[in-house]
């Protein structure tokens, strides 16, 4: 598989601030990356290096085997972009700004276009101005799904969407998918990224904290567990890596991490069990330990 | 009343936000009145020599149209009739940029926060015409006691005359701001009112010399003239203004209080399903070609209107000695014909010198409210995007001004030729400044908005410079300085190529700028 995107230690300051503190990223051709992080982690920040609106100060960037700075526009005719907030020419239509983007990156899919204004409920003749927000994304999103590209980058698409329409632009991705598109998807939304995405990176302060396939993910984390046992447990609070367990009476409810899982289980049949629970860590869990992690730090300071 | 709670409120946080816009229109207008009387001082110094102007400018009806009728010939009175119907306008344009600006933010959502607030459904039109009531107060104020010395009654009449015009085209906004669905609109159609009431001033005005004329009472700049400051003022013109300022502010609560946030009584209309656009350069002239339309017509018609005075102006100037020698100094040498025009055509170089700023800096507005960003994502270099603009920017100028050229020929209808070329060799000076704008804006973003400041120094010192004796120094200062007084001076082929290089490397530097910076 080649790569869509790499990116390794890349640096970006503003002034004091820096952005991007050795941001790692790896995304392979055709897959739905979930690129996640709290409000100024600096995904907009990597989303404007890879587009070569932004010049980093060090670090590698290759966006479709191109250097995103200097071959900006040969590279810019493979992607189609949407912006988290999109503004639009007050004056212009929503059918005339699709239609431009279209003609910029060489042509329109007419039949595609006519599809998705449809499926997004969308009325292309309104002028800029009287958009609202989720009409001015969908706007975005129906030149960037019609148009025939390589790499779609997407920075919080559907800020603004309605569920239904959130549905409809879900089933948009997993269509990009399939015709063997590469998706960089910076998202809150994590159901949506659980959804679709087949690998995600998580950042934090400018840096790379976790990559991989959700799978792998879970992997490093805790699953819960709640049994209904045949008798009082026994010795559970001595196993490693058990958490957070709560016993009442003959019910047990724990956290485990997931590598010493086994033995947990071990240990509850050899008690008796008369049923059982176990679930995987939510993406969100994932994702709340990370974020928990930089609320303790900042607390301590 | 509870409608309108959080006035108060309002009102800090609109004069907060105006805190430098408002006093530098301000300033600019009393600087302009108040300068006058030295000026007019030191052009026609004795009685006699004031009484001689007013004898020819009543016969010439161009001049009464342009500047209004001569009701007196003390200074006070020279300095209401020659700058009177101007302060006029330029506080009419204050009152209706403040009163959109606070009553049609809607647009941007602020408003919708704020009336979600603790606040009156009227707060927000009373918070904009209190803020514009305070503008043109502040106004008056410093008119009438700025002019004191030249007759106390007839400062009073000036400074209030000229607030009153200012407070009735801020509630014409506030009526306008309800009907129309976005600021520009509602700015365009109120200043539109503004131009129709001066051509009704200007059209009584050359019709009578007394300002009788039924045209200039429909005018509320007329009423400003008919108040005569320092001329046996006529008090009872100030009721005008209150009737209309109460009806018109009458008016706007009735229709604030019927309309829902965000609508309007002339909804927008829909445009085209499918796009024509294909390019970057297309998009930039969709952008900016209503601009350039009006921008054309005005220089034509100001070609047509000055090309129409040129020879009643050659018989004016002819007998005053210091006039003369004013008109030299702003323009050319020679024939005083040629230096009317050079003067005039001088003037218009200036003028075009605002239009190459707005246009470079639509760069920097699509730039800052994200316009740019995608498109620059698309497969379109920063040079082919700039390039779009930065065609209309400086053709356009060349453009605005051949068509002043072709409104001279029209009014004047002779020299075609030699006012051709004074019209295009302004355009070295014109493309420098916007050079400039293009430096600041690839160089040091932030600082672009500057360029304003740089076209509004050029066109003082351009304008006001030769007439206050300033030094040469300071006269140097400007691009404009550099050019060969045409028509009747020598062509001087050395400071129109230098101007041509300057403005050429710094385009080029201000581009270079821009291909290496970030774009945010």
């Amino acid at each position: 598989m080649t790569k869509a995107i790499t990116v390794a230690g890349l640096h970006k300051s503003f002034g004091r601030t820096h952005a991007l503190d050795g941001l790692d990223l790896t995304v392979e051709a055709g897959e739905v990356h979930g690129f996640l992080g709290p409000n100024g982690a600096g995904k907009s920040t990597t989303i404007r290096v890879l587009l070569g609106l932004l010049r980093a100060d060090s670090g590698a960037a290759q966006i479709l085997g191109r250097d995103p700075w200097t071959d900006a526009v040969e590279v810019h005719r493979r992607i189609a972009y949407v912006p988290g907030d999109v503004t639009l020419w007050r004056n212009l239509s929503g059918g005339e700004v699709i239609d431009l983007y279209g003609r910029l990156r060489g042509g329109l899919d007419a039949r595609r276009r006519t599809d998705l204004i449809d499926r997004f409920e969308l009325d292309p003749t309104k002028k800029g101005r009287t958009y609202s927000k989720g009409n001015r994304q969908k706007v975005a999103l129906v030149a960037a799904f019609a148009s025939d590209v390589d790499l779609l980058i997407l920075d919080e698409p559907t800020s603004g969407l309605d569920p239904l329409m959130e549905e409809v632009f879900q089933r948009c991705v997993e269509e990009e998918r399939d015709r063997g598109r590469t998706v960089l998807l910076s998202s809150h939304i994590l159901s949506e990224v659980e959804e679709l995405c087949d690998r995600v990176s998580i950042i934090r302060g400018g840096r790379t904290v976790e990559s991989g396939s959700l799978a792998d993910l879970r992997h490093l984390t805790r699953t819960s567990v709640t049994a209904e046992l045949a008798g009082p447990p026994n010795g559970l609070a001595h196993l490693p890596g058990v958490h957070d367990l709560d016993v009442q009476g003959h019910r047990v409810r724990l956290q485990v991490d997931s590598d010493h899982l086994t033995a947990v289980l071990r240990s509850l049949s050899e008690t008796g069990v008369r049923s059982l629970t176990s679930t995987p860590p939510t993406l969100e869990e994932l994702f709340l330990r990370h974020y928990q992690d930089e609320t303790e730090q900042v607390a301590a300071r | 009343m509870t409608t309108l709670t959080g006035t108060g409120t309002l009102l800090r946080f609109a004069l907060r936000r105006d805190r430098v816009t408002t006093p530098v229109w301000i300033a600019v207008n009393a600087l302009m009145v108040l300068s006058m009387p030295n000026t007019l001082q030191s052009l026609y110094g004795t009685e006699a020599e004031r009484a001689d102007l007013v004898r020819q400018l009543e016969t010439n009806a161009s001049f009464r149209a342009l500047i209004g009728p001569i009701h007196d010939t003390s200074l006070g009175g020279l300095t209401a009739w020659r700058v009177g119907v101007y302060a006029g306008l330029l506080a009419a344009v204050t009152g209706l940029l403040v009163v959109v600006r606070h009553t049609r933010d809607e647009e941007a959502g602020r408003a919708e926060l704020l009336a979600s607030g603790a606040v009156g459904r009227r707060a927000s039109l009373t918070a904009a015409l209190l803020a514009a009531g305070v503008a043109n107060g502040v106004l008056a104020l410093l008119i009438t006691a700025g002019l004191a010395n030249q007759g106390a009654a007839g400062a009073l009449a000036l400074g209030v005359g000229v607030g009153a015009v200012g407070m009735v085209f801020a509630t014409m906004a506030a009526i306008v701001a309800q009907l129309t669905e976005s600021a520009r609109l509602a700015r365009g159609l109120t200043s539109a009112v503004l131009g129709a009431a001066f051509v009704l001033r200007a059209a009584g005005d050359s019709a009578k010399s007394d300002g009788s004329s039924v045209w200039t009472w429909l005018s509320p700049l007329g009423w400003l003239e008919n108040l005569r400051p320092f001329a046996a003022e006529r008090w009872w013109v100030l009721l005008l203004f209150t009737a209309a300022v109460s009806a018109q502010a009458a008016v706007a609560y009735v229709l604030a209080g019927r309309r829902d946030l965000g609508m309007s009584f002339f909804p927008a209309r829909p445009g085209p399903a499918a796009g024509r656009l294909g390019s970057a350069a297309a998009l930039a002239w969709r952008l900016q070609r209503g601009g350039v339309l009006g921008w054309s017509l005005g220089f034509f018609l100001a070609g047509v209107v000055y090309g129409g005075l040129t020879e009643g102006a050659a018989d004016l100037v002819g007998d005053n000695e210091n006039a003369r020698e004013i008109f030299e100094r702003m323009g050319g040498r020679g024939g005083l014909t040629d230096a009317f025009l050079a003067s005039m055509v001088g003037m218009l170089g200036l003028v075009a010198a605002l239009y190459v700023v707005a246009s470079v800096l639509r760069l920097h507005g699509e730039e800052t409210s994200g316009r740019a960003e995608p498109l620059l994502a698309g497969p379109v270099g920063r040079l082919r995007w700039a390039a779009g603009h930065l065609t209309i920017a400086f053709g356009g100028s060349a453009l605005i001004m051949l068509l002043a050229a072709a409104g001279f020929a029209v009014g004047y209808g002779r020299q075609a030729g030699p006012i051709l070329a004074a019209c295009l060799v302004q355009l070295p000076a014109v493309w420098v400044i916007g050079g400039l704008a293009v430096v600041l804006y690839g160089l040091a973003p932030r600082l672009a908005p500057a360029a304003w400041g740089v076209a509004v120094a050029v066109l003082l010192i351009g304008w006001v410079g030769p007439a206050l004796n300033a030094p040469q120094l300071v006269l140097d200062l400007s691009p404009f300085g550099h050019l060969p007084k045409l028509p009747g001076g020598e062509m001087a082929w050395t400071p129109v190529l230098t101007l041509l290089a300057l403005a050429a490397v710094l385009t080029a530097s201000g581009l270079a700028g821009l291909r290496r910076r970030d774009v945010t």
